[in-house]
């Protein structure tokens, strides 16, 4: 028989704990001694040293470990279970990286044939020379003169948006640029969120009709910039090397300006409420600054922040 | 001077009126702080540490990574106001060094270091007020820190200090029963119980050392129930902030990320 030990009894002198382990009212699920099931919906909450099933009928996941022939959390998160496999999701970590999630990074490094980029990720990402998009042709051999200035392509503190390619054995993320989407970033700003709130989307690439433009980074980096035109977009046989790795920006007018930071801090105070950012979040949020007249920079202030979110939060009922 | 004051009075109460085994106030919050990926701050009376994680990031200097396991770096700043009398301490005092070696030694062993390869987790203790037990109320601040962050532990790490007032034990020592009393510090392991960390300058009756690190893990128990509290407020909060996401139907080749967890909650409901 298997015995749940992850949900002791709720203090007695605390009527709140109960509340807080119990949220949907779902009577008699949390508590379900049935031994295949663990209840897959619903949350649930563990902390480290918390015994939450015994090692012989399940698995560990991630956030778990084996003591005693007992699978123990060994992080602060909810629970998820998947057939057999027990994991637990801690809610705040660094970028846990997947094969083929776009990020965004900053070049920290430049080492022989390869660039060392912080993703947010636990180690820097690594950026081969042979990842990238060489000027003259995508197709062709990478050669000694292209080592020879790497720095003209990247450069210490460069911002770029890449795709996560290839793990090394250590767990290092391998990027590639490979793309006319994917490469250096310019006329716009970089804003940090915790990564969880970025969730996988169709598109990570997203144009407001504001004339911004946003790449939402999967390991919580936001790059928030001008328009860039369709028509500027040239196809592979238009690849030219001085737009994509130039490093000046295009004139940007006042009201492209005030549209970026407007987004910038929308997502700031979002990012603060910890409300999970999608292109239609960000859309309603933007209208309601519009509707509000507010000026830019009082959006931070936390009465503004606080109303934002319940505009928002409201229409999602 | 401090000798002048009665630490433990004929009605049984301790010089600012707790009992033998009662310990002082405590207040956890743990918002984010800047640019930290973990952050905590308790006090313990009036003893106040604030603790920033920052990690598991690439090793800062290629000599520190090592390639199988993490490396646990602890830095310890101890505030000049922090005192009833201003004092700078600079960073390679003595006892910040060795307050710095403690925590670390603590730590090394509680922290699943081996899931991060050549990654640095980088712990900064900050002491704004100190009132006696230092030590254990930065271990503890840790502790949430580590949390908040979300860096794998295989247990809480609650800590303690106990004294020894001619034969009766007190709780929680401030500033004035430490300078007095022979006393232990002592860090312990909710779950199994065990001890990870004894530490005592004073010379202590070799009889009273059981019961000290006795009732020294009763306590490390109850700061664990207040601590596991207000970890598992701040993560209900979270969640239920996250849970406020719009039902976007665009899971589609995501690889078992997050998002698709989340809808199929959602759609249970």
């Amino acid at each position: 028989m298997i015995t749940f030990a992850s949900f002791p009894a709720a203090p007695a002198h605390d009527g709140y704990d109960g509340a807080r382990r119990y949220p949907d009212g779902e009577d008699g699920m949390e508590v379900d001694f049935d031994d295949d099931d663990m209840g897959a919906s619903g949350r649930k909450l563990t902390s480290p040293g918390e015994v939450l099933t015994s090692s012989q009928a399940f698995m560990r996941g991630h956030g778990t470990f084996v003591d005693n022939e007992e699978v123990i959390a060994s992080v602060t998160g909810v629970i998820e279970r998947v057939n057999k496999l027990i994991s637990v999701r801690a809610i705040r970590t660094r970028y846990n990286a997947e094969v083929g999630d776009l990020v965004v990074g900053r070049i920290t490094e430049v080492q022989p044939r390869r660039w060392k980029v912080d993703a947010n990720s636990r180690q820097d990402a690594v950026l081969m020379l042979s990842s990238v998009n060489l000027p003259g042709g995508v197709q062709r051999r990478k050669v000694e003169s292209d080592e020879l200035q790497m720095r003209t392509f990247f450069e210490e503190g460069d911002l770029l948006v890449a795709e996560v390619q290839a793990f090394f054995a250590d767990g290092a993320l391998s990027l590639h640029t490979r793309s006319l989407k994917y490469g250096k970033l310019r006329n716009g700003q970089l804003v940090t969120v915790p990564p969880v709130l970025i969730r996988r989307l169709k598109s990570h690439f997203v144009s407001l009709p504001c004339g911004v433009d946003l790449i939402l980074g999967l390991n919580g980096y936001i790059w928030v910039s001008k328009l860039t035109k369709a028509s500027e977009q040239e196809g592979e046989e238009g690849f030219d090397a001085e737009a994509v790795y130039s490093n000046k920006n295009d004139d940007i007018d006042d009201a492209t300006r005030a549209a970026v930071s407007r987004v910038s801090n929308i997502i700031r105070v979002l990012a603060a409420h910890f409300v999970p950012l999608t292109d239609t979040v960000l859309l309603d949020a933007y209208e309601w600054v519009i509707e509000q007249e507010s000026d830019i920079k009082d959006l931070l202030q936390p009465e503004i922040g606080e109303a934002l979110v319940t505009a928002i939060s409201a229409q999602r009922q | 001077m401090s000798s002048r004051v009665e630490i433990l009075n004929d009605g049984g109460y301790r010089s600012d009126g707790r009992r033998q085994y009662e310990l002082r106030d405590i207040s956890i919050d743990l918002s984010p702080r800047g640019t930290a990926d973990g952050s905590a701050l308790i006090t313990h009376g009036l003893t106040e540490v604030m603790v920033d994680v920052f990690g598991p990031k690439e090793a800062k200097s290629r000599g520190q990574s090592v390639h199988d396991r993490a490396t646990v770096s602890v830095e310890v700043g101890i505030m000049p106001f922090s005192t009833g009398e201003r004092r700078k301490r600079n960073r390679g005092d003595k006892r910040v060094l060795e307050l710095a070696a403690s925590i670390r030694q603590t730590f090394e062993p509680i922290i699943q270091t081996s899931l991060y390869p050549r990654s640095e987790i980088s712990i900064f203790v900050h002491i704004l007020q100190q009132d006696g037990g230092l030590l254990p109320a930065s271990i503890n601040a840790t502790t949430l820190a580590l949390l908040t962050a979300g860096i794998p532990l295989t247990d809480y790490v609650t800590a303690m200090t106990c004294g020894v007032h001619s034969t009766t034990s007190l709780l929680d020592l401030t500033i004035l029963e430490e300078n007095d009393l022979p006393h232990l510090t002592v860090a312990s392991l909710p779950r199994t119980g065990k001890v990870t960390l004894v530490t005592m300058e004073t010379r202590l009756h070799a009889e009273r050392v059981t019961e000290c690190l006795k009732i020294a893990g009763e306590a490390g128990k109850i700061l664990h129930k207040e601590m596991k509290k207000a970890v598992e407020a701040r993560t209900q909060k979270l969640a239920q902030a996250m849970e406020m996401a719009p039902k976007v139907a665009v899971v589609g080749g995501g690889s078992g990320g997050v998002g698709d967890v989340e809808m199929e909650d959602e759609m249970d409901t």
